[in-house]
């Protein structure tokens, strides 16, 4: 089948593109619609962002993301809009206009994509209560601007949000396909979670596409297509989401942007590190079954699934598994995953009573960076003990895993004073970091034991102020 | 109608960003059977070349691939020196030396092409690491030194003496367009390169260098840049010549654009430095003298590298009189990306080895540095004569500091900090000041010129065209403002054109901040000529004396009998006066002897001061800049908007290099931060929540273009105040262990650096 979506706000069917040709490439050579600019080809700038309307999202009409990494499969059915739709007969959208107006643009490369990002977050929250200034560095995290400084696009964000929402036609996006050909490739695009399971046991060698933020690199950088591959986005019961008893369950292919409100309100400091996942543009296509799945050993949401030690459901022709995620993942890159199998959902226990959930991440930038070294910590303290921990750690091993020897060290014992060194030999026994562009194994160790400290004080003493946020 | 001049006007293509219609090069329409081109890289820091084999990728369909030996010019693209080969011949000297390039008719199977092109290479020891090439006396370049006095007798008879180290790092452009151009070979062997390039001459010799043409054969022409910050002049030059020798060889038009790693990998950057610094001074703080020797990391070749560190010990003395000085500059070679120009041009280094110097003292004598500064400024003879001999005339030293004091009341905020601290022992808070003097003209005299072509058309519409580029920084609007308000016509009058070295030719790069002096200049006396020419044919037509013709308001008036700009034109072309002139711009008064360095290198100075308060997590070395108050002299603004867009800009910039941005390489030498992933610069979050612009709004004292001054570097500089915050907020631990912190202050060093100072001694 041809792919097909809304372009700008017109109907259009490709026949003879590759499925996992980028968006990018399609919109700059295809349809010459080059305001959209490649800044970086990974994601990361966010020149290439896009408005993009999905069916299967249940968030906002318009979410960003990055078309430099997006494949076209992944937009069946949608609605695209680019820099080029928002200008209507009489002139420039109100976004173009404050831009220009409050000196948003200097060499006006990123301007596009920043464009978009205002755009899409107007649209969202014009009209609400205003709009602080984090929401706004959210909203812009995914773009990056050399020249400005940021400030007009700041200033910019705020003017736009105080205004009225700016009307815009419905419309309705076409029928997404199911089998997606072009060029020699087959994308397919499963509806159920028992297809997905036939498609995946018929054509274990296939790429699975879980949201292709990391995946998405391979045809943008190295300019590889996946000739065959099985899409998760639209496999219903992988999207579902909600408390089943005491756990909450997160479909495979729920995306961060749509599970972000859910999670958050369960657990707000998971809430606080998904907010610090990539951007905007990476939300809006990333999943928590795809971030699983890749077992990076840094692994944004893995140490918190740890540390409130969840369980992944895999679903394969015998039927679905459950496993604990501490089990899944068995090395770098590594998982239990059988080739015949797809991960379903994780399934987040709710935290006992006088428990509670702490997560922090250290990278070189707040936004839109890898992490350095992640923490996270479930605890209770009681009567000034530490009666429960469970301490997961990311970028301290080739996996992100547990700290057995610090959790046996602390539990049980006083908390009102920590014991000076035995974090660090703790540590010691628990990891061996390694050293690379990111930061040094000195640093990391430091900087773990850190957050140890950070978390004594978090539990024991309130009054301290330990997160510069919130200055 | 106001005068067009000294009033905020946004970016002459502020429409055209938004929109998405702003053409860049990759956005061109494409020219029938362009080929897509790519590079092939060495994977090696040093290594001979032992035998080249591109006959696999030429047998692919359409592929055209060159290397050295397909040269038919000059192999060399030296925008100074000489022997610095477009394509590694012979040696390949860093990981991502060019070596050989390709061309086919899809991107894609150009990429294909180059990953056939088999290169035999013998690998040779490298040199990775500063210091060691340093020891091994790896050179690109002989030594430099500014200086004056006699030193050694200086510190030995100071009554105190303190000396140390400090270190900052590279700093990659990260312009969001990557380095590309087009190259559309002409009839008759002619070449028109589109280059996005700040230095079309240079692009264009280099062009004509290496296919063995005449300069005449080839034009360069450059519309609008996605930023460049320095990394698009001589490097710029190194894509347009690999695109041009394969269009020679294609005969078709060949785009290259470097992709964000190609970009990264292949191109230089910001000169990392080693200072090492000896200062003898007295118990005031005054210094008597000071040696300090500038160690820059140049990588492969010389590239700019002299220049940039000529300017580095041109600004080692910032705003300070030093009685007797020693500035050395050692250019050292190694086997990495040749670094190369970057928005400020050595003048960070420069200026941040000072500060470092200031605070040291000021630490030692338990006074506040902004003490210490005071009792070193320049000011009156004999203490107003820089190490080079160019005597400080117009300092504002003390009125910009006195001018920050008073938006930011510095003792109040002081006191902020101060109790903050003392009630949070985790996230601690730092404050600093910086002053800046940075000298304005090319340290080469030679490029303190400029060209400009201005046609008035019968209708009063002005077509506009001068030897500077537009990348971003505003200086097409600012140019066409003074040239709308010589015409006394509104500003959309007056149409910008793409950069050409078919227009104006011989220019200088748009570089060190002078693009609106010299192009504004040059414009406006070519505006003046035509004005004469127009005010005595309006002058005849009302019967009075030319003196009394006045343009504004969009008309040639003479009292209240007035003809509309157009009209006036009109009337000049049917009296057959020339509607079109040149205009040529030399900055007078400046020499300089670069042998000896010394003279009057620069027309004036800009001045400027800055406080920033940082909050720095003590557990994980994070660090988060609050509040920053900058003054800038902008002398008389042409356009404050546009002036105060470029300070922000700078500002935020300056930043990253002092904390967030790192470049690293692996063992091999291979960089490892090649992306937007790895290599961080400046989010919005990043950006300070109180910024406040103040310009001093004080005329240049120097005649320049309608009294303003440069301002494209010099407030990049002011961001070192973040920095020495940094510092600020260490020295203000408990402990009483040294302050020693190196840029960029990742949370890395800054963890080190808060165990060094609560312990006495380096632990992370």
């Amino acid at each position: 089948m041809a792919i097909a979506f809304v372009l700008n706000g017109e109907r259009i069917e490709v026949a003879d593109a590759a499925p996992s040709m980028t968006v990018l490439d399609f919109l700059r050579t295809r349809r010459r619609l080059t305001g959209t600019k490649e800044g970086c080809a990974e994601g990361d700038c966010g020149a290439c962002t896009i408005a993009l309307g999905r069916q299967e999202s249940g968030a906002a009409r318009w979410q960003v993301a990055n078309s430099c990494i997006l494949l076209l499969s992944q937009i069946d059915g949608s609605e695209v809009k680019t820099v080029e739709g928002l200008a209507g007969p009489s002139g420039l959208h109100p976004v173009q206009t404050v831009l220009a107006e409050s000196d948003g643009t200097q060499c006006g490369f990123c301007t596009p994509g920043i464009v978009m990002s205002l755009y899409a977050l107007a649209q969202e929250r014009a009209g609400e209560t205003p709009v602080s200034d984090a929401d706004i560095h959210e909203a812009l995290a995914g773009n990056l601007c050399r020249c400005t400084g940021y400030r007009p696009i700041v200033d910019a964000a705020r003017a736009l949000c105080a205004a009225p929402p700016v009307a815009e036609p419905e419309s309705v996006p076409p029928v997404a396909g199911t089998r997606i050909a072009g060029q020699g490739e087959l994308h397919l695009v499963p509806q159920t979670l028992a297809e997905l399971v036939a498609l995946r046991s018929a054509y274990p060698d296939a790429v699975l596409i879980a949201g292709a933020t990391d995946l998405g690199l391979i045809p943008a950088k190295k300019r590889q297509g996946f000739p065959l591959a099985i899409s998760t986005r639209r496999v219903t019961e992988l999207k579902r989401m909600g408390w089943e008893g005491d756990q909450l369950v997160l479909g495979a292919a729920v995306t961060y942007a749509d599970g972000l409100e859910t999670v958050e309100a369960a657990f707000p400091a998971f809430g606080a590190l998904i907010r610090r996942i990539g951007s905007r543009q990476i939300r809006t296509m990333g999943t928590f079954g795809g971030n699983l799945g890749t077992a990076s050993p840094v692994g944004d949401t893995l140490p918190v699934l740890l540390a409130l030690d969840a369980e992944v459901e895999l679903a394969g022709p015998a039927g679905v598994r459950r496993m604990k995620v501490a089990e899944f993942l068995t090395g770098y890159r590594q998982t239990a995953l059988a080739r015949d199998e797809v991960i379903a959902a994780l399934r987040l226990p709710r935290l006992a009573e006088g428990e509670e959930l702490f997560a922090w991440k250290l990278s070189r930038r707040f936004d839109q960076d890898i992490s350095t070294l992640l923490g996270a910590f479930r605890v209770r303290v009681d009567g000034g003990r530490m009666a429960a921990l469970a301490a997961a750690f990311g970028g301290m091993a080739d996996r992100a895993k547990r700290a057995p020897a610090l959790e046996a060290l602390v539990i049980g014992a006083p908390w009102g004073d920590i014991p000076p060194g035995g974090i660090e030999a703790a540590l010691d026994a628990d990891f061996a970091p390694l050293s690379d562009h990111r930061a040094s194994a000195a640093y990391r160790q430091a900087a773990a034991a850190n957050l140890v400290r950070r978390l004594h004080l978090a539990t024991t003493r309130p009054g301290v102020l330990l997160e510069l946020e919130a200055l | 109608m106001t005068r067009a001049v000294h009033v905020p006007a946004r970016h002459e293509s502020a429409n055209a960003h938004v929109s998405g219609r702003a053409v860049y090069l990759d956005d061109m329409p494409e020219p029938p059977g362009l080929l897509h081109a790519a590079l092939v890289l060495s994977p090696h820091a040093r290594a001979r070349i032992v035998a080249i084999d591109l006959s696999a990728a030429r047998a692919l369909p359409g592929v055209v691939a060159v290397a050295a030996g397909d040269i038919p010019g000059v192999n060399d693209i030296a925008p100074i020196r000489t022997n610095e080969p477009l394509l590694a011949a012979g040696e390949a000297d860093y990981v991502g030396h060019p070596v050989a390039a390709v061309a086919a008719p899809t991107l894609d199977a150009a990429r294909a092409a180059a990953a056939l092109v088999r290169v035999e290479y013998e690998v040779l020891p490298a040199l990775l690491d500063l210091d060691a090439a340093y020891e091994a006396g790896a050179r690109v370049a002989p030594d430099q030194q500014v200086g004056r006095g006699d030193v050694a007798a200086a510190l030995a008879g100071a009554p105190l003496r303190l000396s140390g180290e400090v270190r900052c790092g590279g700093q990659d452009h990260f312009y969001l367009e990557g380095q590309i151009a087009i190259a559309i070979p002409g009839e008759d062997r002619d070449m028109l390169v589109h280059s996005s390039t700040q230095h079309p001459t240079e692009a264009q010799h280099g062009v004509a260098r290496v296919l063995g043409l005449p300069f005449a054969a080839v034009t360069v022409e450059v519309r609008r840049m996605g930023g460049a910050f320095g990394g698009k002049e001589s490097q710029a030059t190194i894509v347009a010549a690999i695109a041009a020798l394969l269009a020679h060889h294609a005969r078709k038009p060949v785009k290259l654009r470097l992709p964000r790693e190609v970009d990264m990998e292949a191109t230089g950057k910001r000169h990392p430095f080693r200072v090492r610094w000896e200062a003898g001074f007295d118990g005031d703080g005054r210094i008597a003298g000071l040696d300090m020797e500038f160690a820059a990391d140049c990588g492969n070749v010389a590239d700019l590298s002299p220049a940039v560190v000529s300017r580095a010990l041109c600004h080692a003395d910032n705003c300070y009189f030093i009685p007797a000085t020693r500035f050395r500059g050692v250019l050292v070679k190694t086997n990495t990306v040749s670094n190369t120009a970057f928005r400020g041009f050595g003048a960070p280094q420069g200026m941040l080895a000072i500060e470092v110097v200031m605070d040291e003292i000021a630490r030692h004598l338990g006074q506040p540095i902004e003490v210490v500064r005071a009792a070193n400024h320049y000011g009156a003879a004999p203490r107003n004569i820089t190490p080079y001999g160019q005597e400080v005339e117009d300092s504002l030293i003390e009125e910009a500091m006195a001018h920050l004091d008073a938006k930011a009341n510095l003792a109040a905020w002081r006191t902020e900090i101060d109790a903050f601290n003392a009630q949070s022992p985790v996230i601690r808070k730092g404050l600093a000041t910086m002053p800046i003097k940075f000298g304005v003209s090319f340290n080469l005299t030679t490029l303190n010129q400029a060209g400009a072509l201005v046609h008035v058309y019968t209708d009063g519409s002005v077509h506009l065209n001068h030897g500077g580029t537009e990348m971003g920084q505003g200086l097409f609007v600012k140019v066409a403002q003074v040239v709308a308000d010589a015409f006394g016509i509104p500003l959309d009058h007056v149409r910008v054109s793409a950069t050409s070295t078919a227009k104006v030719p011989n220019t200088s790069p748009t570089a060190a901040s002078s693009g609106s002096d010299l192009n504004g200049m040059a414009a406006l006396i070519a505006a003046k000529e035509i004005r004469g020419r127009m005010a005595g044919v309006a002058a005849a037509h009302f019967g009075a004396p030319v003196e009394e013709v006045v343009f504004a308001e969009g008309r040639v008036s003479v009292g209240n009998r007035s003809l509309s700009f157009g009209e006036a034109a009109h009337m000049a072309w049917q009296q057959r006066v020339p509607l079109s002139a040149t205009g040529f711009y030399k900055t007078p008064k400046i020499h300089f002897d670069m042998a000896k360095s010394e003279g009057r290198p620069f027309y004036y100075y800009t001045y400027g001061a800055a406080a920033a308060e940082v909050a720095v997590d003590t557990l994980s070395g994070a660090v988060r800049v609050l509040r920053a108050e900058i003054v800038g002299d902008c002398g008389r603004s042409l356009n404050p908007a546009i002036d105060i867009g470029q300070i922000e800009g700078a500002f935020v910039q300056g930043m990253g290099w002092l904390t967030c941005e790192e470049l690293k390489w692996d063992a091999r030498g291979r960089l490892a931060t090649r992306g937007p992933s790895t290599y961080k610069i400046p989010g919005s979050r990043d950006v300070p929540p109180v910024l406040n612009v103040h310009l001093l709004d004080k005329p240049n004292a120097e005649e320049t273009v309608l009294r303003s001054k440069a301002v494209g570097e010099p407030p990049l500089m002011l961001a070192i105040s973040v920095w020495l915050a940094i510092r600020d907020a260490l020295a203000g631990l408990p402990g009483d262990g040294p302050v020693h912190l190196d840029a960029p202050a990742t949370p890395e060093r800054v963890l080190a650096a808060v165990a060094a100072r609560r312990e006495g001694q380096a632990r992370a």
